[in-house]
């Protein structure tokens, strides 16, 4: 920056620390001059324009005015960066593409970063303010000791008050030197904390949560792995069952329609043999095509959703099963499917392994989170634990940010319940 | 015999219209959507309709909810339901006012043009023709838990079979190489197990079905 230009008055023999200290001034009058009036000015706009809104004209402006004031705290975002090393991590939501007014003023209205910063504006024009102005007077202060010293006490006809020292001759304007001295020697130290002190300020203000930040990052990247590794998985999967399956049988359909037509004539008795074959490779083909399609994405699923779908599931189990469905709407296509998998493979599980002979399920949707209970009443004793199905389980559940509980004393009876945050439409 | 079709792949329509026709059945109506479908049912009243679970616009279930409402305005409307897959639930749902004429296949039975048109005269004389795929998915679940199944006989259960898929007592005995009335005497017989009351009643057998479908529920 321009500012840091000025830093070449420091002496060269007594770089290191006078430089800091002079840098360190300068740059908390610049720091001063700048977020006294810049923070008046955004937080006098943002209240002005957020009270226009009920007249219409706030909806126009908000979203203005709010990109201003992030433009202001980026900047600042930028200087505590480079001056003070305090890194300020971003986090405004992303606004669609082409938004109208009305949904770009209440998105951002909507974003908690949009908050922090408006809370942000009065902390800076008071308390960030005076320890940018601090950071500058201390090192100004000391300074102006010498200076009386120096003579400038002549300048007033009456008691001038440095500090404690008052000061009416050269005697006492020597006191207010000695004392700006050990004042100079406390800025030193004082100077460059008080300007540390503002960054950090901006920073607790600005950027809060970073380390839940910093968790969420953890969090969507490995979750994020996961998924691309299922998801590569499955189109292994699917490409080798069309390979070995549908698309094997369909090519020997074709030979043998082949050979049909070549029998026809010399002998209908094996070419009306042969095409019952063929009729049964092809249904074969059929019937493996559709296992497939279930396995992807199951019909029940797609024509009535997550409800019916798990119903029809229910219906399938060779036990008897309950299933209780309060769902007010669909959820997105991927949640659903995600759902759907994770109570059919918690359904085979208790199946496979508990030895019940009634299952319960119960799924409602409560303060937007799809939540799936799947009850037995076997002998209990699963676990979430390496290589288990269930742990697996919630690793997939884990990509779309849900959740997996698993209550299995010995004995019995198992409850695993599943919790997906999501919107219903 | 007045049929209306709904499918919405031009092939497969095509085929069914021609096959239908080849085994003299006037086709009064072949739409490719729902609300075509809806407005064909009200209007022509055919003694039978041939619909496709998944029709445009939704491409969800809409034909099977066409199929269900022209069934609450008219009951007892004949309608075979064709799927590419088929679930029990729906057959639940088409069966569920126990009035029969109702008929819920797999597209791939369209293959066997005898049975198929075999099924189609009957769900149009108020038969029914389930599936075997769910009546397999049933009477396997049914084995497995209900204590009256185990009371039939390995032969008594095969008759139950295909009479759940809505065949009549002459058809059961041609399959199994029996005599009519060796059929009708293990049909009492299943009846008297189940404690299902022989009544004369057409629906009797919609409603072995039936009572099958909502046991242990």
């Amino acid at each position: 920056m321009s500012i840091e230009t000025k830093s070449g008055t420091g002496r060269p023999q007594t770089s290191g620390r006078t430089r800091g200290v002079a840098l360190s001034a300068v740059r908390g009058l610049a720091l001063a001059l700048v977020s006294l009036p810049g923070a008046v000015i955004c937080f006098c706009l943002t209240v002005v324009s957020i009270a226009l809104i009920p007249i219409g004209v706030g909806i126009v402006t908000t979203s203005w005015v709010l990109t201003g004031v992030r433009a202001f705290a980026d900047w600042r975002r930028l200087l505590a960066a480079e001056w003070g090393g305090v890194r300020i991590p971003r986090a405004y939501r992303p606004l669609p593409e082409g938004a109208n007014p009305w949904a770009r003023t209440f998105g951002m209205l909507r974003d908690p970063a949009t908050w922090r910063d408006v809370l942000w504006l009065p902390v800076d024009m008071t308390a960030g303010f005076v320890s940018a102005l601090l950071a500058f007077a201390l090192v100004l202060y000391p300074l102006e000791g010498f200076v009386i010293a120096a003579g400038l006490w002549r300048a007033w006809d009456d008691t001038y008050w440095y500090g404690f020292v008052p000061v009416t001759d050269q005697i006492t304007a020597l006191y207010a030197a000695c004392l700006g001295a050990a004042l100079l020697v406390a800025a030193v130290r004082l100077s460059p904390l008080a300007l540390k002190a503002h960054f950090r300020l901006t920073g607790a203000l600005l950027g809060s949560g970073q380390g839940e930040l910093a968790e969420r990052v953890r969090v969507l990247t490995e979750t994020r792995r996961d998924a691309v590794d299922t998801s590569a998985a499955e189109l292994r999967r699917i490409e080798r069952d069309l390979h070995d399956g549908a698309q094997a049988r369909l090519v020997a359909v074709g030979m043998d329609l082949g050979t049909i037509e070549a029998l026809l004539e010399k002998d209908p008795a094996k070419a009306r043999e042969l095409l019952a074959q063929t009729r049964q490779s092809s249904a074969d083909a059929l019937t493996e095509l559709r296992e497939l399609v279930r396995g992807i994405h199951p019909p029940v699923l797609a024509e009535r959703g997550l409800g019916d779908a798990v119903r029809a599931l229910a219906l399938r189990l060779p036990v008897a099963a309950e299933v209780e469905v309060d769902l007010p709407g669909r959820a997105d296509a991927p949640v659903e499917s995600a759902a759907y998998f994770a109570v059919s493979e918690t359904l085979t599980n208790a199946v496979k392994h508990s030895g019940a002979d009634r299952i319960w399920v119960d799924m409602h949707y409560t303060e937007g989170r799809l939540r799936v209970c799947v009850t037995d009443n076997g002998k209990g004793g699963a676990v979430v634990g390496a290589g288990s199905g269930l742990a697996g389980l919630e690793r997939r559940l884990g990509t779309f940010d849900g959740v997996l509980a698993v209550s299995s004393p010995a004995g019995g009876p198992t409850m695993v319940t599943m919790e997906i945050p999501c919107a219903l439409s | 015999m007045r049929v209306v079709l709904a499918e919405d792949l031009f092939l497969l329509r095509d085929g069914l219209v021609r096959l239908l026709e080849a085994h003299d059945f006037e086709i009064a109506a072949a739409v490719e959507t729902g609300p075509e479908l809806s407005r064909a049912l009200a209007e022509l009243e055919p003694d039978v309709a041939v619909v496709d679970v998944r029709l445009p616009p939704t491409l969800t279930d809409e034909g099977l909810q066409c199929a269900l409402q022209a069934r609450r305005d008219r009951p007892g409307m004949p309608v075979l339901v064709l799927s590419q897959h088929v679930e029990q639930l729906y057959a639940r749902e088409l069966l569920a006012d126990g009035s029969g004429g109702v008929g819920y296949l797999l597209k791939d039975r369209v293959f066997d043009a005898e049975q198929f048109v075999d099924a189609v005269r009957r769900v149009a004389s108020g038969g029914t023709a389930m599936d075997p795929q769910v009546i397999q998915q049933l009477l396997s679940r049914r084995a497995a838990e209900d204590r009256p199944l185990e009371r039939l006989t390995p032969r008594e259960l095969e008759v139950l079979e295909l009479m759940a898929q809505g065949r009549t007592n002459a058809a059961i005995a041609g399959r199994l190489v029996v005599t009519e009335r060796a059929i009708a005497k293990h049909t009492a017989n299943i009846f008297a197990k189940l404690s299902l009351e022989v009544s004369d009643d057409d629906n009797r057998r919609v409603l072995a079905v039936l009572a099958y479908l909502d046991r242990g529920r």
